[in-house]
């Protein structure tokens, strides 16, 4: 089958494109590095199937980095490029498409972001620079889907080997070619230029930071808080409840159905926290308790990448970033992770070295807790105010900046610096930022609830067959003596490795008081990352460094657990 | 009047010509992707407090730099005369 390589600098828009070329939704964000990984989708041309791949974004085909690298060797597989060109960047871009020239693979250009070129004032002869180069120029909006039709249109015309001159002559060269094709009227700063400079220079920039970050929480929190009371919980309360009862009158509440399907039932009543029945528990939790924040936090994420603000966060925090062994750019993980630890883990690709993704995959899963479990100790802790959740998030929070710092101190070499493209402030294009919510939101759907639902069956199965009595009585030390919780938590200790959302919602039922509460939430989000996320981590940290990581986790849940409780004691 | 600065110790807003990257192939080769190499054009934006990242105008582009790297970008910027100021305020 044929092969089409989709080329290009980072955050020029080479997913939206492969997005409308093949109609496989891939991710893009405005920010460099969004695509970490190779993502393949086919399109049909003309009666015949062609492989589309999208490769991560790259600045020249020299290798400096792994990804580079990658790309490269990619290159040998490809029958034919799309390089895509930011055209309101085109002096830069030129650099990687002169040495693309160089190859044996015909390659064709598409000239993205020309609308936005338009705006800057930028102007390109594009018939000029195509008689200059060799291959066909096209000029495309990709968000829009401007330009694709004639950019599929003319894939037969690419060429190879068009512009063969030496590499010390290249940044000559492009600057001749700038001067014939290029002309940039003058213009004034635009209010979002304004902004963007406002919100990295220092002391506007922390207001800025402080004011996105408190807005986005009140967004998440209002969005999540109502959508759960006006909606889910009504919908359960009036819909589904009496249909239960109904099920439970068939079924025959103590037989070993209804103990599955339904739960138990509380003076005759269905508690949806505490029933634990696959329809009832296993529905309401995901459901009713975390897809609504799921959604929420989703949606402001989404705007926050989309507009090209996390960078910039990344840059005023660079220096907290720095003490921890990273810098800024970690903080795209960070926040991924907090949505799901296993994209978060995905995303550590953008940093440079080993010794940066060990750390940063570390405290991610030591320290910051997945959206799911997040709704959930809102859940049951949020009853006793904002103090709890204070405590428990303040906890988590020095862990992370004291356990980053001692990694720095005791892993060998330095973090090194930032250096990347801050792209322009971009007002997210509303279809694209709601494809986007609702793929991630439907990845939760289909992807977690099912495990959930899993979880809740098995937690059963282990009730009912008493072995989590046993191993609450073996572990009984540790959780009583050191963490002062009571035997049962072990069985959401034990339901922690599978998915820390039914984890922390079986603690619900067991009427913990509020110090027990805050040490539990805190102990299940440090303890062991969920299976997902660790099957990620092994796959991108190895068997060997995953366990370290492992046992660095295991040494400061005993000691953080143990000091929580004493203090809270 | 010229004087010859790193990017570390130019001013906000002031303009200057890179003439030189003091560091070995690696380092240039990276900042050249960016577009910042020998003859070209570079305006500060701004620089974060302790030693953080600097934030500089390239062409069309704005790139944000560690100091250590920021260091060895040097930088020859015109002075600013008198005559300049006098217009500037007036």
């Amino acid at each position: 089958m044929k092969k089409i390589l989709l080329l290009g600098n980072p955050n020029v828009g080479k997913s939206v494109i492969f997005t409308r070329l093949t109609g496989t939704y891939v991710v893009a964000s405005n920010y460099p590095g969004t695509t970490v990984e190779f993502t393949k989708g086919y399109m049909n041309l003309k009666g015949e199937k062609v492989e589309v791949i999208d490769v991560p974004g790259i600045y020249s085909l020299e290798p400096v980095s792994k990804a580079e690298e990658v790309a490269v060797d990619m290159l040998k597989e490809g029958d034919l490029v799309i390089n895509v060109v930011d055209a309101t960047k085109l002096e830069r871009s030129l650099n990687l498409t002169l040495q693309l020239l160089k190859q044996n693979v015909p390659v064709l250009i598409a000239l993205n972001l020309w609308d936005e070129a338009g705006h800057c004032g930028i102007i390109i002869e594009v018939a000029e620079l195509e008689r200059i180069l060799g291959v066909p120029v096209v000029p495309t909006c990709a968000l829009t889907g401007e330009g694709m039709r004639n950019l599929v249109l003319r894939l037969k015309e690419a060429k190879a080997n068009t512009y063969l001159k030496s590499d010390q002559e290249r940044w000559t060269e492009i600057g001749k070619i700038i001067h014939q094709v290029q002309k940039v009227t003058h213009r004034h700063h635009t209010f979002s230029e304004k902004l963007g400079d406002a919100s990295i220079r220092p002391i506007t920039g922390i207001f800025i930071a402080g004011l996105v970050l408190f807005i986005s929480f009140q967004v998440i929190r209002f969005i999540g808080e109502s959508l759960i009371k006006y909606f889910f919980e009504p919908v359960f309360n009036i819909f589904w409840t009496p249909l239960m009862l109904k099920l439970s009158l068939i079924l025959n509440p103590g037989s070993f159905i209804h103990k599955i399907l339904i739960g138990e039932l509380f003076k005759g009543e269905i508690n949806y926290t505490a029933s634990f029945g696959l329809l009832t528990t296993g529905l309401f939790v995901p459901l009713a308790m975390v897809l609504p924040y799921i959604f929420a936090f989703y949606l402001v994420l989404s705007f926050m990448e989309d507009s090209g603000y996390l960078p910039r966060l990344g840059i005023l925090v660079d220096n907290i970033m720095h003490t921890v062994g990273l810098h800024g750019l970690a903080v795209i993980p960070m926040f991924l992770g907090l949505g799901c630890n296993v994209p978060g883990v995905l995303a550590t690709r953008i940093l440079e070295g080993k010794r940066e993704r060990f750390i940063a995959l570390t405290l991610m899963a030591i320290a910051v807790p997945c959206m799911s479990q997040i709704a959930l100790i809102i859940g049951l802790i949020g009853k006793y105010g904002p103090f709890g959740l204070g405590i428990v998030f303040g906890t988590l929070f020095i862990i992370w900046l004291v356990l980053g710092f001692l990694l720095n101190l005791i892993l060998k070499g330095e973090s090194p610096e930032i250096f990347v493209e801050i792209p322009p402030y971009r007002w997210p294009y509303f279809g694209v930022l709601l494809k986007k919510l609702w793929l991630r939101t439907a990845d939760f759907i289909f992807h977690g609830v099912p495990w959930v639902l899993f979880g809740v069956f098995l937690v059963n199965i282990l009730y009912i067959f008493k072995v989590i009595k046993f191993v609450g009585q073996i572990a009984s030390p540790v959780i009583t003596g050191f963490f002062g919780l009571p035997k049962e938590t072990v069985a959401a200790l034990i339901m922690g490795f599978l998915r820390k959302d039914i984890a922390v919602g079986m603690l619900l039922p067991l009427n913990l008081t509020m110090h027990q509460s805050i040490v539990a939430s805190v102990v299940l989000a440090m303890y062991f990352p969920c299976l997902a996320t660790f099957t990620m981590m092994i796959r991108e940290l190895g068997a060997k460094d995953t366990l370290k990581s492992v046992f660095i986790m295991l040494v400061t849940v005993l000691i953080v657990g143990t000091a929580l409780n004493l203090i809270l004691s | 009047m010229k004087k010859v600065l790193d990017l570390t110790q130019m001013k906000q807003k002031e303009k200057g010509i890179v003439i030189a990257v003091a560091g070995g192939p690696g380092l240039k080769k990276r900042l050249e992707t960016l577009g910042i190499r020998k003859g070209a054009e570079i305006a500060k934006v701004s620089a974060q407090v302790m030693r953080g990242p600097i934030i500089v105008q390239v062409v069309n582009t704005q790139v944000a730099i560690g100091f250590g790297m920021a260091k060895k970008i040097i930088v020859e910027v015109e002075k600013e005369s008198n005559i300049e100021r006098s217009a500037v305020s007036s």
